[in-house]
């Protein structure tokens, strides 16, 4: 028999906000045209555009002309890091960043150091949590071009200090970027940062769309062969439905936003309780107060991470892994890594507005039985 | 120096930290273990092990077998 799906990955692509449907359908009828052009399909389009910049900008508490919609939040990660870097290469040459940021600002800064810039890497500790006084200690450096912190892990969920990360950043004049992808639409963001970058699929919008917002007077250059649209800021024609979507489903995800988060996280608050209670040698990671709303993660002993998701999804529980044996790499996720915990045997738990206290209690039902089946297989009880 | 080595080159995680807590057990304590483990998860999970176990991690060292790991049994 197989089990009803509950999908429990909102970190990776929360599903669809009716509202985002809706608009994406609308917009496919009254937004194909390009609205960089004279005439009056592409006046309506252009409309349409400026209506999903105004939104967008009012819920980041931004102006509509700081903010440009890419192809990904990944695209968006790139430019911020490079375009940060780019804009301020006469300053320097280096990049600071926390250990944990993710794979999209990682990339972005081997790039950089491949080029020959350096980045500075800062740790955090046990909880994933950034370590300020090394942060403070490394934007003060000499050379300093930009600083890089996630607001959230979003493997761990861990808030990170943005306020103070900020402040010191301010102190020497280094502007902060700031990867809000899992933070916009569900908790707010510190004021302070110079760059942001979100993603649409995290909040509820769309897939394939990223939003970077650069504040005026901060020294940012395009890294991309040059394109006028969007500011300058990222090549090539937008993806106006998805645009329109992302933008009408993140002032619906900001609207509800407080009272999500006060339904989800005492859920969060139930997992990391019932797992580390229910559940032996296991080790629930990430900071147990200072953290997202709807994201928990735990790693159990002795036990295959890959294994562990494959048996969850026959139960038909859709999770992701930070084990190196789910990942195309065959390496541990770095943010466990940066942590010193135990990456073996990962899950990440994340909830989003579809998820119900009854979609929680299966899991919470189920799990300390599919780990003890593999324990039990692999021969590991009782170590 | 270790008083024993465990060959866990081309076993991927957890089989390194499963050898590691098998063998523990079994030798008196005081001893030190050496887990021989090119996975790189092992740098991560054998010290994590030992702090859930309250076992001693004593450090790594890369030599001409690959990646090693101390572990001295406390309890
Ligand atoms: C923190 C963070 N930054 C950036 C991204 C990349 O966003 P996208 O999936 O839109 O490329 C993600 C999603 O994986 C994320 O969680």
């Amino acid at each position: 028999m197989s089990a009803s799906p509950v999908y429990l990955d909102a970190a990776t692509a929360a599903p669809m906000h009716p509202v985002a449907r809706q608009a994406l359908l609308a917009a496919l009828d009254d937004g194909w045209a390009d609205p960089g052009k004279l005439y009056t399909q592409a006046r309506r389009a252009r409309q349409l555009l400026d209506a999903a910049r105004e939104a967008t900008a009012l819920t980041l508490g931004v102006r509509a002309d700081e903010v440009s919609f890419t192809p990904s939040g990944t695209t968006a990660a790139h430019g911020a890091v490079l375009g940060g870097l780019t804009g301020r290469r006469r300053v320097g040459s280096t990049l600071v960043h926390s250990a944990i940021e993710h794979s999209a600002v990682l990339h972005a800064a081997e790039r950089h150091v491949g080029a020959g810039g350096t980045a500075t890497v800062v740790p955090v500790d046990r909880s994933g949590r950034l370590d300020l006084t090394a942060w403070s200690t490394a934007v003060r450096a000499p050379g300093v071009a930009l600083a890089a912190l996630i607001t959230a892990s979003h493997e761990v969920g861990t808030v990170q200090p943005v306020a103070e990360a900020a402040a010191a950043c301010v102190d020497v004049g280094v502007p902060l970027y700031v990867d809000a992808a899992q933070s916009v639409g569900r908790v707010p963001v510190p004021a302070g940062w110079s760059v942001l970058t979100a993603s649409a699929h995290k909040w509820g919008g769309p897939p394939g769309v990223g939003v970077l917002a650069v504040r005026k007077g901060v020294r940012w250059e395009s890294p991309w062969p040059a394109d006028e649209r969007e500011s300058g800021r990222t090549p090539g024609v937008v993806n106006l439905p998805a645009v329109v979507a992302a933008a009408a489903s993140l002032r619906a995800a900001a609207a509800d936003a407080a009272a999500e988060a006060a339904r989800l996280a005492p859920l969060v608050d139930r997992v990391r309780e019932r797992v580390a209670a229910e559940v032996p040698d296991v080790e629930v990671v990430g900071d147990p107060v200072l953290r997202l709303p709807h994201l928990v993660t735990f790693s159990c002993l002795y036990v295959d991470g890959e294994a562990l998701l494959h048996a969850l999804d026959r139960r038909g529980f859709a999770v992701s892994s930070g084990s190196s044996c789910t990942s195309s790499t065959l390496r541990p996720s770095h943010v466990l890594e940066a942590m010193g915990v135990l990456s073996h045997g990962n899950v990440r738990v994340s909830l989003h507005r579809e998820t119900t206290e009854a979609d929680v209690e299966r899991f919470l039902t189920e799990l300390p039985g599919i780990v003890a089946g593999l324990r039990a297989e692999a021969g590991v009880v009782g170590l | 120096m270790p008083d024993e080595v465990i060959d866990c080159r081309g076993q991927r995680c957890p089989l390194p930290v499963i050898a590691a807590a098998r063998r523990m057990p079994e030798v008196p304590v005081g001893t030190v273990v050496r887990v021989l483990a090119d996975d790189p998860a092992a740098a991560v999970d054998i010290p994590a092990w030992c702090r859930m176990r309250g076992q001693e991690f004593l450090g790594s060292v890369n030599g001409p077998d690959g990646p090693a790991y101390d572990v001295r049994r406390t309890h």
